[in-house]
Protein backbone atom coordinates (compact mmCIF):
# COMPACT_ATOMS: atom_id res chain seq x y z
CA UNK A 1 0.00 0.00 0.00
CA UNK A 2 2.98 2.43 0.83
CA UNK A 3 4.69 1.74 -2.59
CA UNK A 4 1.37 2.07 -4.00
CA UNK A 5 1.08 5.84 -3.02
CA UNK A 6 4.92 6.42 -3.58
CA UNK A 7 3.78 5.42 -7.44
CA UNK A 8 1.28 7.04 -7.45
CA UNK A 9 2.30 10.35 -6.11
CA UNK A 10 5.37 9.56 -8.63
CA UNK A 11 2.90 9.34 -11.40
CA UNK A 12 1.13 12.89 -10.93
CA UNK A 13 4.78 14.26 -10.73
CA UNK A 14 5.41 13.30 -13.71
CA UNK A 15 2.70 14.09 -15.11
CA UNK A 16 2.85 17.89 -14.18
CA UNK A 17 5.85 18.11 -15.59
CA UNK A 18 5.35 16.57 -18.77
CA UNK A 19 1.85 19.25 -18.81
CA UNK A 20 4.30 22.01 -18.29
CA UNK A 21 6.90 20.89 -20.48
CA UNK A 22 4.66 20.65 -23.35
CA UNK A 23 3.17 23.92 -22.68
CA UNK A 24 6.41 25.80 -23.13
CA UNK A 25 7.39 23.60 -25.93
CA UNK A 26 4.05 24.61 -28.17
CA UNK A 27 3.88 27.92 -26.79
CA UNK A 28 7.74 29.67 -26.13
CA UNK A 29 10.19 27.42 -27.06
CA UNK A 30 11.79 24.51 -28.46
CA UNK A 31 14.52 22.87 -29.15
CA UNK A 32 14.70 20.52 -33.00
CA UNK A 33 17.39 18.68 -34.59
CA UNK A 34 17.74 19.91 -38.24
CA UNK A 35 18.36 17.24 -40.92
CA UNK A 36 20.09 17.15 -44.32
CA UNK A 37 21.84 19.64 -46.15
CA UNK A 38 19.62 22.11 -47.11
CA UNK A 39 20.73 25.01 -45.11
CA UNK A 40 24.54 24.46 -45.31
CA UNK A 41 26.86 25.88 -44.45
CA UNK A 42 24.38 27.61 -41.93
CA UNK A 43 23.42 24.58 -40.21
CA UNK A 44 25.32 20.53 -40.66
CA UNK A 45 28.02 22.25 -42.97
CA UNK A 46 29.57 19.09 -42.86
CA UNK A 47 28.17 16.89 -45.80
CA UNK A 48 30.40 13.87 -46.04
CA UNK A 49 30.83 11.83 -43.17
CA UNK A 50 34.99 11.76 -42.50
CA UNK A 51 34.97 10.84 -39.02
CA UNK A 52 32.25 8.33 -39.20
CA UNK A 53 28.51 9.54 -38.83
CA UNK A 54 28.82 13.88 -38.46
CA UNK A 55 25.75 15.00 -35.83
CA UNK A 56 22.63 17.08 -36.73
CA UNK A 57 22.78 20.48 -35.19
CA UNK A 58 20.37 21.39 -32.91
CA UNK A 59 18.47 24.65 -32.97
CA UNK A 60 16.96 26.48 -30.32
CA UNK A 61 12.97 28.02 -31.94
CA UNK A 62 10.80 30.37 -30.28
CA UNK A 63 7.42 30.48 -30.81
CA UNK A 64 6.49 34.12 -30.06
CA UNK A 65 5.93 34.57 -33.55
CA UNK A 66 3.01 32.47 -33.89
CA UNK A 67 0.73 34.88 -31.98
CA UNK A 68 0.84 37.27 -34.50
CA UNK A 69 2.19 35.84 -37.67
CA UNK A 70 4.67 38.73 -38.15
CA UNK A 71 8.07 36.78 -39.98
CA UNK A 72 10.59 39.48 -41.94
CA UNK A 73 12.91 38.43 -44.70
CA UNK A 74 15.60 36.10 -43.49
CA UNK A 75 14.20 34.69 -40.71
CA UNK A 76 14.84 30.90 -40.43
CA UNK A 77 11.77 28.95 -40.19
CA UNK A 78 10.71 25.84 -39.30
CA UNK A 79 7.17 24.67 -40.98
CA UNK A 80 5.55 21.71 -42.12
CA UNK A 81 5.46 20.85 -45.99
CA UNK A 82 2.32 21.70 -47.84
CA UNK A 83 2.62 17.89 -50.20
CA UNK A 84 3.16 16.27 -46.41
CA UNK A 85 1.97 17.82 -43.11
CA UNK A 86 4.05 15.22 -41.21
CA UNK A 87 7.29 16.30 -42.45
CA UNK A 88 8.71 19.16 -41.15
CA UNK A 89 11.53 21.69 -43.49
CA UNK A 90 13.53 24.15 -42.76
CA UNK A 91 14.44 27.22 -44.58
CA UNK A 92 14.86 30.75 -44.87
CA UNK A 93 12.44 33.18 -45.52
CA UNK A 94 13.24 35.20 -48.89
CA UNK A 95 9.87 36.80 -50.07
CA UNK A 96 7.00 38.35 -48.03
CA UNK A 97 3.34 38.40 -49.49
CA UNK A 98 3.57 41.08 -52.24
CA UNK A 99 7.04 40.57 -53.00
CA UNK A 100 7.87 39.72 -56.08
CA UNK A 101 10.80 37.25 -57.05
CA UNK A 102 12.35 35.86 -59.42
CA UNK A 103 12.71 32.44 -60.35
CA UNK A 104 16.31 31.18 -61.36
CA UNK A 105 15.16 28.58 -63.57
CA UNK A 106 12.69 30.29 -65.98
CA UNK A 107 12.93 33.63 -66.71
CA UNK A 108 9.69 34.62 -64.96
CA UNK A 109 8.90 36.85 -62.17
CA UNK A 110 6.22 35.68 -59.30
CA UNK A 111 4.16 37.51 -56.85
CA UNK A 112 4.02 36.09 -53.54
CA UNK A 113 0.22 36.33 -53.14
CA UNK A 114 -1.21 36.84 -49.50
CA UNK A 115 -1.13 34.72 -47.12
CA UNK A 116 2.60 33.05 -48.38
CA UNK A 117 5.62 33.68 -48.13
CA UNK A 118 8.46 32.40 -50.42
CA UNK A 119 11.48 30.16 -48.60
CA UNK A 120 15.09 29.14 -50.06
CA UNK A 121 17.33 26.80 -48.48
CA UNK A 122 20.86 28.50 -47.77
CA UNK A 123 22.47 25.50 -50.12
CA UNK A 124 20.53 26.14 -53.34
CA UNK A 125 22.06 22.68 -54.78
CA UNK A 126 19.89 20.25 -52.71
CA UNK A 127 17.52 21.98 -51.56
CA UNK A 128 13.06 21.25 -52.50
CA UNK A 129 11.84 24.92 -51.38
CA UNK A 130 9.46 27.13 -52.99
CA UNK A 131 11.20 26.94 -56.09
CA UNK A 132 9.70 23.06 -56.51
CA UNK A 133 6.27 23.70 -54.84
CA UNK A 134 5.64 27.23 -55.61
CA UNK A 135 5.04 30.30 -52.72
CA UNK A 136 4.95 28.16 -49.91
CA UNK A 137 2.22 28.61 -47.20
CA UNK A 138 2.63 30.88 -44.36
CA UNK A 139 0.47 29.46 -42.13
CA UNK A 140 1.84 25.89 -43.21
CA UNK A 141 3.67 27.47 -40.89
CA UNK A 142 1.57 26.04 -38.29
CA UNK A 143 4.94 24.91 -36.13
CA UNK A 144 6.75 27.72 -38.20
CA UNK A 145 9.72 28.98 -35.07
CA UNK A 146 11.53 31.80 -35.44
CA UNK A 147 15.38 30.60 -35.10
CA UNK A 148 16.85 33.23 -32.43
CA UNK A 149 20.04 31.57 -32.12
CA UNK A 150 21.43 27.86 -32.44
CA UNK A 151 23.61 25.22 -30.48
CA UNK A 152 26.08 22.83 -32.07
CA UNK A 153 25.36 19.63 -30.01
CA UNK B 1 9.40 41.56 16.72
CA UNK B 2 11.12 41.81 13.49
CA UNK B 3 12.14 37.83 13.11
CA UNK B 4 8.05 37.44 13.93
CA UNK B 5 7.10 39.41 10.78
CA UNK B 6 10.17 37.46 8.55
CA UNK B 7 8.29 34.32 9.44
CA UNK B 8 5.22 35.40 8.05
CA UNK B 9 6.03 37.19 4.79
CA UNK B 10 7.91 33.73 4.61
CA UNK B 11 5.01 31.64 5.11
CA UNK B 12 2.65 33.57 3.01
CA UNK B 13 5.50 33.53 0.17
CA UNK B 14 5.46 29.95 0.43
CA UNK B 15 1.88 30.25 0.47
CA UNK B 16 1.62 32.45 -2.59
CA UNK B 17 3.90 30.32 -4.86
CA UNK B 18 2.09 27.44 -4.31
CA UNK B 19 -1.01 28.80 -5.12
CA UNK B 20 0.51 30.26 -8.20
CA UNK B 21 2.07 27.16 -8.95
CA UNK B 22 -1.40 25.84 -8.89
CA UNK B 23 -2.74 27.90 -10.76
CA UNK B 24 0.18 27.69 -13.55
CA UNK B 25 -0.83 23.76 -13.47
CA UNK B 26 -4.29 24.54 -14.49
CA UNK B 27 -3.55 26.64 -17.43
CA UNK B 28 -1.08 24.20 -18.92
CA UNK B 29 -3.46 21.74 -18.63
CA UNK B 30 -6.39 24.04 -20.25
CA UNK B 31 -3.71 24.48 -23.28
CA UNK B 32 -3.03 21.07 -23.55
CA UNK B 33 -6.74 20.05 -23.81
CA UNK B 34 -7.30 22.81 -26.24
CA UNK B 35 -4.49 22.16 -28.50
CA UNK B 36 -4.26 18.39 -28.36
CA UNK B 37 -8.12 16.91 -27.38
CA UNK B 38 -10.86 19.36 -27.62
CA UNK B 39 -11.70 22.93 -28.68
CA UNK B 40 -14.94 25.60 -28.27
CA UNK B 41 -15.41 27.71 -31.20
CA UNK B 42 -17.69 30.10 -32.21
CA UNK B 43 -18.78 30.64 -35.60
CA UNK B 44 -20.71 32.96 -37.69
CA UNK B 45 -20.93 34.03 -41.17
CA UNK B 46 -23.45 32.36 -44.18
CA UNK B 47 -20.60 30.73 -45.64
CA UNK B 48 -22.01 27.23 -44.08
CA UNK B 49 -26.12 27.82 -44.39
CA UNK B 50 -28.19 26.19 -43.87
CA UNK B 51 -26.13 23.80 -41.24
CA UNK B 52 -24.65 26.85 -39.19
CA UNK B 53 -26.38 30.02 -38.26
CA UNK B 54 -25.80 33.19 -39.52
CA UNK B 55 -25.87 34.39 -36.35
CA UNK B 56 -23.37 32.93 -34.95
CA UNK B 57 -23.07 28.97 -32.91
CA UNK B 58 -21.38 28.08 -30.61
CA UNK B 59 -19.60 24.64 -31.73
CA UNK B 60 -17.37 21.37 -29.95
CA UNK B 61 -14.35 20.24 -32.20
CA UNK B 62 -11.91 17.38 -31.32
CA UNK B 63 -8.29 18.15 -32.55
CA UNK B 64 -7.16 13.96 -32.55
CA UNK B 65 -9.08 13.17 -36.25
CA UNK B 66 -7.07 15.53 -37.56
CA UNK B 67 -3.74 14.15 -35.81
CA UNK B 68 -4.40 10.73 -36.90
CA UNK B 69 -5.56 11.78 -40.47
CA UNK B 70 -9.37 10.33 -39.65
CA UNK B 71 -10.34 13.65 -41.64
CA UNK B 72 -12.73 12.77 -44.66
CA UNK B 73 -15.06 13.80 -47.02
CA UNK B 74 -18.30 15.56 -45.51
CA UNK B 75 -16.52 16.55 -42.16
CA UNK B 76 -16.80 20.29 -41.15
CA UNK B 77 -13.55 21.51 -39.79
CA UNK B 78 -12.10 24.02 -38.87
CA UNK B 79 -8.97 25.62 -41.49
CA UNK B 80 -7.17 28.15 -41.02
CA UNK B 81 -7.40 30.60 -43.70
CA UNK B 82 -5.04 30.15 -46.38
CA UNK B 83 -5.03 34.06 -47.46
CA UNK B 84 -5.18 35.52 -43.85
CA UNK B 85 -3.12 33.01 -40.95
CA UNK B 86 -4.88 34.60 -38.08
CA UNK B 87 -8.21 33.72 -39.45
CA UNK B 88 -9.71 30.20 -38.44
CA UNK B 89 -12.65 29.71 -41.05
CA UNK B 90 -15.49 27.07 -40.75
CA UNK B 91 -16.01 24.69 -43.61
CA UNK B 92 -17.00 20.99 -45.20
CA UNK B 93 -14.27 19.07 -46.79
CA UNK B 94 -15.27 17.85 -50.16
CA UNK B 95 -12.43 16.20 -51.37
CA UNK B 96 -8.81 14.27 -50.00
CA UNK B 97 -6.42 14.28 -52.04
CA UNK B 98 -6.31 12.38 -55.31
CA UNK B 99 -10.00 12.52 -55.45
CA UNK B 100 -11.73 14.53 -58.26
CA UNK B 101 -13.85 17.09 -57.62
CA UNK B 102 -16.04 18.77 -59.29
CA UNK B 103 -17.30 22.27 -58.43
CA UNK B 104 -19.64 24.92 -59.89
CA UNK B 105 -17.23 28.07 -60.10
CA UNK B 106 -19.51 31.26 -59.82
CA UNK B 107 -23.18 30.01 -59.15
CA UNK B 108 -24.20 33.59 -58.77
CA UNK B 109 -23.52 34.24 -62.07
CA UNK B 110 -23.33 31.43 -64.24
CA UNK B 111 -23.81 27.34 -64.47
CA UNK B 112 -20.09 26.43 -65.19
CA UNK B 113 -18.63 23.34 -63.55
CA UNK B 114 -14.76 22.38 -63.26
CA UNK B 115 -13.18 19.44 -62.48
CA UNK B 116 -9.77 19.33 -60.46
CA UNK B 117 -7.53 16.45 -58.82
CA UNK B 118 -6.64 17.13 -55.48
CA UNK B 119 -3.02 17.65 -55.24
CA UNK B 120 -1.10 15.27 -52.20
CA UNK B 121 -1.28 16.59 -48.77
CA UNK B 122 -4.16 18.84 -49.53
CA UNK B 123 -7.85 18.93 -49.11
CA UNK B 124 -10.76 20.83 -51.18
CA UNK B 125 -13.12 22.65 -48.67
CA UNK B 126 -16.56 24.39 -49.83
CA UNK B 127 -18.98 26.42 -47.47
CA UNK B 128 -22.68 24.70 -47.50
CA UNK B 129 -23.62 27.68 -48.68
CA UNK B 130 -21.86 28.11 -52.25
CA UNK B 131 -23.61 31.22 -53.10
CA UNK B 132 -21.96 33.07 -50.26
CA UNK B 133 -18.61 31.29 -49.60
CA UNK B 134 -15.08 31.99 -49.46
CA UNK B 135 -13.27 28.36 -50.07
CA UNK B 136 -11.44 26.18 -52.26
CA UNK B 137 -13.08 27.89 -55.39
CA UNK B 138 -11.52 30.88 -55.07
CA UNK B 139 -8.03 29.88 -53.03
CA UNK B 140 -7.64 26.26 -54.14
CA UNK B 141 -7.08 23.44 -52.31
CA UNK B 142 -5.47 23.70 -48.54
CA UNK B 143 -2.73 22.15 -47.38
CA UNK B 144 -3.87 18.83 -45.09
CA UNK B 145 -1.11 21.24 -42.24
CA UNK B 146 -4.06 24.17 -42.06
CA UNK B 147 -6.35 21.60 -40.16
CA UNK B 148 -7.17 22.49 -36.68
CA UNK B 149 -10.12 20.26 -35.93
CA UNK B 150 -13.22 18.62 -37.05
CA UNK B 151 -16.60 19.76 -35.69
CA UNK B 152 -18.40 17.14 -33.83
CA UNK B 153 -21.06 18.49 -31.56
CA UNK B 154 -22.97 22.33 -31.51
CA UNK B 155 -23.68 23.62 -27.91
CA UNK B 156 -25.93 26.73 -29.01
CA UNK B 157 -27.86 28.41 -30.36
CA UNK B 158 -30.43 25.66 -27.19
CA UNK B 159 -32.62 24.70 -29.98
CA UNK B 160 -29.97 23.55 -32.20
CA UNK B 161 -27.63 21.34 -29.64
CA UNK B 162 -26.60 18.49 -30.65
CA UNK B 163 -24.53 16.10 -33.23
CA UNK B 164 -23.49 18.10 -36.22
CA UNK B 165 -24.82 15.15 -39.05
CA UNK B 166 -23.06 14.59 -42.24
CA UNK B 167 -24.95 15.64 -45.04
CA UNK B 168 -25.69 13.06 -47.30
CA UNK B 169 -23.35 13.72 -50.55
Amino acid sequence: MGSGNILWSLAKNYFTVGLIGLTISDRYASVVPVRGTSMSPTFNPQTSTFWGSSIDDCVLVEKFCLEKYKFSHGDVVVFSSPSNHKERLIKRIIGLPGDWIGTPHSHDVVKVPEGHCWVEGDNSLSSMDSISFGPDLLESVYAALHISWFVLM
Amino acid sequence: MGLRNLKQWKSFAIEALNQSFLVAKFLCFLHVTNTYLCTVALTYGPSMLPTLNLTGDLVLAEKISPRIGKVGPGDVVLVRSPVNPRRVVTKRVIGIEGDSVTYVVDPKNSDRSDTIVVPKGHIWIEGDNIYDSNDSRKFGAVPYGLLQAKVFWRVLPPKDFGPLGQRAK
